[in-house]
């Protein structure tokens, strides 16, 4: 018998170094928690609430929450992918997701991870919100219609970039919003650059390096060659 | 007599019969007749009744979005606007394509133009040609004509999916692609996709020259209603290339008057607006563009499409298609070149023309190659001009500093054809309607006469019998005096209120 520290996920063994989370450890073992506002490379804040997960019959969220011996973890459950299906749809709806004229569109996470939890339809009805589009600046443009608040591009420029170029602000269900750091508020006014790690870690459609949109063919994008599930496991 | 049935002195005297829904796929098209108590026409509108609003939510967008975003303004032809807004956008970003973008894109665009003709002529109208403009409703739909001719059912359905496959190929997807992008394409052809369509394509061509005698017969064996129907003079429009053969791709305005004087000649179309306006009505969504020259849209109407552009070109730049449209121009003195119905025949050409094309195309290594992209100078103002299948189809855009498109116009066939389609209805209800009890099968005269020119308003109208139809016959005190229902089924009924 290993002395290894291990938990189960869906019924099966999965080790983990003492510190690492329960996503972290599954990630490492290659399987796939569905999740949003997660990224390997930075700190997890557990907003999205996709990779929540049953502990021993708690709901916890694997990103937040430490891998600990005993534990009995259920993930791809019918149970938890309905919930999941259900925050996806209210993502949908209450940003302005068109996908079809979408250029991130088959390199979009949260299309992806609604093609694999089966989701077919929004379900609710849509708030369609007034957002801006922020084309001041030369070479990047902020679509916020899109924006799902994970804050990967808050923490992106802060700790890897050192610009605070994006900051989350606002309050409440319509007014929380990512707010750019400079006098006009646009981001033509920043030192922003396309090559900044903030430039690239959109999840969806909102960072998008300009006039480059749908230079790769369909059969090419990211998600054409294997699901979300796949790819995002093998992180 | 073009507007001698637009408008009615006494409408309010007057019975009125309604035909809506025309369609229910691209806008919502319905007929309205007035007649007066002899049954007598008195006036005969076709309105486009619902609004699309693309020219103005496209402003604020990112320009290289748009050629992706505006082909959702349709799904029977979304290469078409997916094209012209390339084009526009090719201007934008100062491109000059290479010749492997180019040639990827006809080939998408003589896809498109295959699988929309092969679409309106077997599914759409082959039946009304077929059974007869008045035949019994249930078996004139391509389910009816799949049982009666089975072969040419086929034909039509594995020629659109030839050019389906074609735009797959080049465009990613056979609807709404993406394939063409501001200064070229995203892709070119690989050889296994080339070997592909290589394997069929002469049996395309021999299947599209096919089709053209089939309406050639039709023609022959219909020759005094076939040339009669819904006949008018009209002005004319369309691009041709620099020595004046049929170009569907990119080319110079032509516009000829009725009489076939020329009113201008490989006019740069960046500068569209010098030779034509568009006018407004208050009884209809759709503009009526006209030709400046001719000073208002009651004199310089025009109409676009395949039957102006193959009497117009004075040559068409492949071989078995230019001799069929000779043919076409020499058959019975030219007559069928004036007729509403010759808009079939000369779509049939241009389909074997797209076959042929295609077929050219796939031998030209050039759609291999790997120079896809160009750019140069940025410019503000892009206009992209192309021959959709439906005719004419003009895209024009402005671009500010910051990428996002600050104003468009989309001018697009129906449009052109607007007055066309309205003429065409009113000469069809005087021959037919005038005098007469209406019935369901009189009544799809005007649907045949819509028919020839864009599916875009009919092509709901052959979904297997499906369109729904309510025409009722009101009496000038408010009293209905007949009603013909259509149900879902294709089922007639009349609910005729007691005398």
């Amino acid at each position: 018998m290993s002395d290894q520290n291990t938990f189960l996920l869906d019924g099966e063994e999965i080790p983990f170094v003492p510190g690492q989370t329960i996503m972290q450890a599954a990630q490492a073992a290659g399987k796939y928690i569905p999740h949003l506002c997660w990224h390997p490379e930075f700190k997890p804040h557990g907003s999205c609430k996709l990779c929540t997960v049953k502990v021993n019959g708690r709901f916890g969220s694997s990103c937040t929450m430490e891998a600990a011996t005993g534990q009995n973890v259920e993930n791809r459950t019918q149970e938890l992918d309905d919930k999941r299906r259900t925050l996806l749809q209210l993502l949908f709806v209450e940003g302005n997701h068109f996908c079809p004229s979408c250029e991130k569109s088959g390199n979009c996470l949260l299309q992806a991870t609604a093609y694999d939890l089966g989701m077919m339809t929004p379900h609710f009805d849509h708030f369609y919100p007034d957002r801006p589009v922020d084309a001041s600046h030369p070479d990047v443009m902020l679509d916020f219609n899109r924006c799902i608040l994970c804050s990967l591009c808050v923490q992106a420029s802060e700790l890897a970039d050192k610009k605070f170029v994006f900051v989350m602000g606002g309050r409440g269900m319509r007014g929380r919003k990512i707010i750019i750091n400079s006098e006009s508020g646009k981001l033509g006014d920043t030192d922003f650059a396309v090559g900044d790690r903030a430039a690239s870690i959109c999840p969806v459609g909102v960072i998008l390096r300009k006039r480059v949109g749908f230079a790769v063919p369909y059969g090419e994008r990211t998600y054409d060659k294997a699901p979300g599930s796949a790819l995002e496991a093998a992180k | 007599m073009p507007f001698e049935l637009e408008t009615a002195p006494h409408p309010e005297k007057l019975k009125r019969v309604a035909i809506e829904p025309v369609s229910r796929v691209e806008g919502h098209g319905k007929v309205t007749i007035l007649l007066d108590d002899a049954n007598k026409v008195q006036q005969v509108r076709l309105h486009i009744v619902e609004f699309r609003g693309f020219e103005k939510f496209i402003e604020g967008r990112p320009y290289w979005e748009v050629p992706v975003m505006v082909q959702r303004l349709c799904g029977i032809c979304p290469v078409s606007h997916h094209l012209a807004a390339s084009k526009a956008m090719d201007q934008i970003v100062g491109a000059t394509l290479t010749p492997t973008a180019e040639k990827i894109r006809r080939l998408m665009h003589y896809g498109q133009i295959l699988q929309s003709h092969a679409l309106h002529f077997f599914h759409l109208s082959s039946p009304d040609l077929l059974f007869g403009f008045g035949s019994d409703v249930a078996t004139r739909n391509i389910v009816g004509v799949a049982a009666a001719q089975p072969e040419i059912a086929k034909m039509g359905v594995l020629l659109r999916k030839y050019g389906q496959e074609v735009i797959r190929m080049t465009a990613g997807k056979r609807v709404h692609g993406t394939g063409s992008i501001p200064g070229g394409v995203n892709k070119s052809l690989y050889a296994e996709e080339r070997a592909a369509l290589l394997k069929d394509i002469y049996q395309m061509v021999a299947w599209s020259r096919d089709a053209v005698q089939m309406i050639k017969g039709l023609f022959e064996q219909n020759l005094e209603q076939y040339n009669a129907f819904g006949r008018f003079a009209a002005h004319g429009m369309g691009l041709v290339r620099a020595d004046g053969a049929m170009d569907l791709y990119h080319g110079g305005l032509r516009a000829r008057r009725a009489d076939g004087s020329t009113l201008f000649d490989h006019f740069d179309y960046g500068r569209y607006w010098d030779v034509i306006t568009e006018d407004v009505k208050s009884w209809s969504y759709m503009k009526f563009p006209f030709f400046n020259a001719l000073k208002n849209s009651d004199e310089g109407w025009y109409r676009v499409g395949p039957l102006t552009r193959v009497t117009q070109s004075d040559f068409i730049p492949t071989p078995l298609a230019d001799k069929e449209r000779q043919e076409f121009l020499a058959f019975d003195n030219g007559s069928a070149t004036g007729a509403t119905l010759g808009y079939h025949w000369a779509r049939m050409i241009e389909m074997l023309h797209a076959a042929e094309s295609i077929k050219d195309l796939l031998h030209d290594d050039d759609i291999s190659g790997r120079e896809l992209m160009a750019t140069g100078q940025r410019q503000e103002r892009g206009v992209g001009v192309i021959e959709a299948p439906r005719g004419t189809l003009i895209h024009h855009y402005r671009v500010d500093e910051n990428d996002q498109v600050i104003r468009a116009n989309l001018i697009v066939s129906t449009t052109h054809n607007n007055q066309a389609m309205n003429e065409a209805i009113r000469v069809v209800a005087k021959q037919y309607l005038d005098g007469k009890e209406l019935t369901e099968g009189l009544l799809n005269h005007i649907e045949v006469a819509i028919r020839c020119f864009d599916p875009c308003l009919s092509c709901a109208t052959h979904a297997l019998g499906q369109m729904p139809l309510d025409v009722e016959l009101v009496a000038a005190d408010g009293t209905t005096l007949d009603r013909v229902l259509r149900d879902m089924h294709g089922v007639c009924l009349r609910d005729s209120p007691p005398a």
